[in-house]
């Protein structure tokens, strides 16, 4: 009995002192008392290579818009969406109206203008045969005068005559050249309607593609409104948004990996052929071009592109991940590990690559030991435990 | 002199420790209620904090961007840097969604369109790194269930998570995910692609923007409507040697704008968001601990009354009332540790499965402690009393 009691208690002290350390480790390994828990990395020197991540659209470099000069009714198109054309190729007419009846109506003029010519020529001729004549008498006059055989009045009527004679010639050799003029005006109103009547036609500048055919015969557009748009398929290129802040290095000439939206899987070759010197300054981004290095039928123009350029590899420096860098009241740094406490370090940043490492120009040295990954914030001096990793991740790495 | 209590509960532990160990799971019942409430204002302060902002700067008149609707130009962010006192100023947005996990399940998240770099980044990652590319990178909670690596869809477009982070809730709970501010301005604004054709078609049909005479208009208008650059706030962190209320006052002022300091913040989201939500569980937490109060005083008051023959036996031999009493209120209070610990281990064992974050405060369980012991301490004056009553003579009747 007495046995079995004193059995009893100490059963009963286990169970008590096991309540206890039970609270005892529940109080210390949760809530705040208990250490956060971190991973930390050794930091290196080493090289990385910057990249400059984009997207963009693709885009024809050549395209054109074809439409009338003046506005008009479109009389035919005669190509569609999807056509090759050759330069030259007609694609659509406008409506020439009374184009062809004015023509019609200037070459009557012409021809009548010719008639009148040879009116004024025929005129010219009896003008000539009227002076020829007229002097003719005034010499004989004259002679006779000298004479005595006519009165001073009959030879001044004979001086009269010639003299209206010269000038009745005049007034019709004027009235030839006249007509002469009057045909070349004609002659330039005519060719000035011919070209009126060309401009109707609208023909392929360059070998292309028809890309939209935005008016059918029939409906009126106005002054430089397209009926087709044409681009050169084999121009094709992404015009690439960077954002202003990522885009250090940003030079013509860098290789580029392009990604459609389409083709996913298979990133395709380019390189920088342009950086505009404007930058949009609404977004905050850069615009470049990159061409393909083969040109590709299969990109739609208009389809979405990511664009990675490939920056050259940087000097061997301190490396670290990004995942470490804080920022703690407007400055950066990085949680440094001494005597298993966390200090906060301020470190100057350099260049990034897109796999997530940064350069760090000073504030560390190789060798020291940095927190990653943290559980919680972590502040000056808190406990920390370090393990291998936070969570349990399939490839245990950054992907 | 031997301990009668530990005599008496030596002799029927089994039934002790029994009901030491219900009574701690009420008990345990009423801290994690108390860690539910704690969790609730946590989650709360959670998102001020991992904001990293000093001021949260919003539309006019408006209590964004958390508990109303706010919505500013991404270029106002320029002016407000350019106010005295601003050491950084960041444009971020917040939204709402379902985002669509690579096994096409839906999880509720807080899309967090950041600046990175920038304050609004996740403070801290427990893996993989943070957003490197302008695009289509996202960082999401460990709560989303995401894994490294996996293609998540937001709106039209795939993300791919590059890094996990822990404790960046809403202030409902909900898990973020965080991605660069122009992808978010677009998955914030952007419609579905028939509602953007609708529009076109819409557009298209109005004399106003479609005229004959002026080539190119439509298109304009058309490119007008699927833009967007706004954002729901801007977050400020002010410059050593500035006072919040100081830089914000010009803000408010001059640039008309909304300015909210980190206090003016916590009441917003505090007193005024999760408000009701957390008087009802305040309300509950109250009622669970009068009926936790009543259930010991109960249990201890009947635990005597079981042990009545035996108090008067003890009676009849001559013991001094002062040995029952001190008997009685030591298996009380002896009741009541055992309960505590075992609701407070059981609080913390079951806390971290709850979907929603439950906070255990040492200090709550503190006051639980006191609050136990003192129950309990009231409850054994009952049974004493009743002890002290009984007449020895009922030892033999």
């Amino acid at each position: 009995m007495k046995q079995a009691l004193v059995l009893r208690r100490i059963g009963l002290g286990a169970l008590a002192v096991a309540l206890v350390a039970t609270l005892a480790f529940v109080a210390l390994r949760t809530g705040p008392l208990a250490p956060i828990r971190v991973t930390v990395t050794s930091v290196q020197e080493g090289t990385l290579r910057p990249a400059i991540f984009g997207i963009g659209t693709v885009e024809a470099r050549r395209s054109w818009m074809l439409g009338p000069t003046v506005a008009g009714r479109v009389l035919n198109v005669r190509v569609d969406v999807g056509e090759t054309v050759k330069a030259g190729q007609l694609l659509a007419e406008m409506d020439p109206v009374d184009l062809d009846q004015r023509l019609a109506a200037l070459d009557a003029a012409l021809a009548r203008a010719a008639s009148t010519r040879a009116a004024a020529q025929a005129q010219v001729a009896d003008a000539m045969a009227r002076r020829e004549l007229a002097a003719l008498n005034a010499q004989r006059n004259q002679d006779l005068a000298a004479k005595n055989f006519i009165s001073p009045n009959a030879l001044e009527n004979r001086l009269q005559e010639k003299a209206s004679a010269d000038a009745a010639l005049q007034a019709a050799q004027a009235n030839l050249s006249g007509t002469a003029q009057d045909i070349t005006r004609q002659k330039a109103e005519r060719s000035a309607l011919q070209q009126q009547r060309g401009n109707v036609r609208l023909l392929a500048p360059a070998d292309g593609v028809v890309t939209s055919r935005d008016a059918e015969a029939g409906s009126i557009v106005v002054a430089g409104q397209p009926v087709l748009r044409l681009i050169d398929p084999a121009s094709l290129w992404v015009r690439m948004r960077v954002d202003q802040g990522r885009s250090a290095g940003l030079a013509p000439g860098l290789k580029a990996s392009i990604v459609l939206r389409s083709q996913p899987r298979t990133p395709l070759q380019g390189q920088v052929a342009r950086v505009e010197l404007l930058a949009d300054a609404v977004t905050e981004e850069r615009i470049a071009q990159i061409a393909f290095a083969t040109p590709d039928a299969s990109a739609s123009v208009g389809e979405l592109a990511e664009v990675e350029l490939q920056l050259p590899e940087t000097a061997s420096t301190v490396l670290l991940p990004n995942a470490s860098i804080q920022r703690l009241q407007g400055q950066t740094g990085v949680w440094r590990l001494s005597e298993g406490k966390p200090a906060f370090t301020p470190v100057r940043l350099g260049a990034s690559s897109l796999d997530g490492r940064v350069q760090v120009l000073d504030g560390l040295k190789a060798g020291d030991s940095v927190v990653v990954y943290s559980q919680k914030a972590l502040a000056e001096g808190a406990r920390v435990q370090v393990v291998d990793a936070l969570v349990k991740t399939a490839a245990g790495g950054a992907p | 002199m031997i301990s009668l209590a530990g005599r008496d509960i030596a002799h029927s532990w089994s039934k002790f420790v029994l009901t030491g160990m219900g009574l701690g799971l009420l008990i345990g019942v009423t801290l994690t209620m108390a860690g539910v409430y704690r969790g609730m204002v946590d989650d709360a302060h959670a998102l001020l904090n991992n904001s990293g902002a000093d001021l949260w700067v919003v539309q006019k008149d408006t209590q964004g961007p958390y508990a109303e609707s706010s919505s500013l130009k991404d270029d106002e962010v320029r002016g407000v840097r350019g106010m005295p006192g601003v050491a950084q100023a960041a444009n971020v947005t917040y939204f709402t969604m379902q985002v669509q996990g690579a096994d096409g399940s839906d999880t509720r998240a807080m899309v967090v369109g950041i600046e990175s770099g920038q304050s609004g980044e996740p403070g801290y990652l427990v893996a993989g790194r943070q957003i490197t590319r302008g695009h289509y990178e996202a960082v999401a909670d460990v709560k989303t269930g995401f894994a490294l690596g996996e293609r998540i869809r937001i709106r039209r477009h795939d993300y791919t998570v590059v890094g996990l982070t822990q404790r960046m809730v809403s202030s409902g709970g909900d898990p973020m995910v965080f991605i660069a501010l122009k992808d978010a301005q677009e998955a914030q604004f952007l419609k579905d692609n028939d509602a953007i054709q609708n529009d076109r078609t819409r557009t298209a049909t109005n004399p106003a923007f479609n005229r004959p005479g002026v080539p190119g208009l439509l298109d304009a208008v058309q490119a007008l409507q699927t833009s967007s650059h706004s954002v729901n706030a801007v977050l400020v962190q002010l410059a050593p040697g500035f006072g919040a209320e100081q830089v914000a006052e010009p803000i408010r002022r001059w640039k008309h704008l909304q300015v909210f300091t980190r206090a003016g913040m916590e009441e917003i989201l505090v007193a005024k968001l999760i408000a009701t939500s957390a008087k009802q569980i305040g309300m509950f937490l109250v009622i669970l601990a009068i009926v936790s109060a009543a259930i010991v005083a109960f249990i201890i008051y009947t635990m005597t009354l079981g042990k009545i023959r035996e108090i008067a036996v003890l009676k009849l031999i001559g013991t001094r009332n002062i040995t029952i009493a001190s008997m009685i209120l030591q298996q009380a209070l002896g009741l009541g540790l055992i309960g505590f610990i075992v609701g407070k281990v059981a609080a913390t064992i079951w806390a971290p499965v709850f979907p929603k974050f439950v906070l255990l405060l040492t200090q709550d369980a503190f006051t639980g402690l006191i609050v136990t012991l003192v129950i309990c301490a009231l409850a054994s004056t009952l049974a004493i009393r009743t002890a002290l009553k009984v007449d020895p003579a009922a030892a033999i009747g």
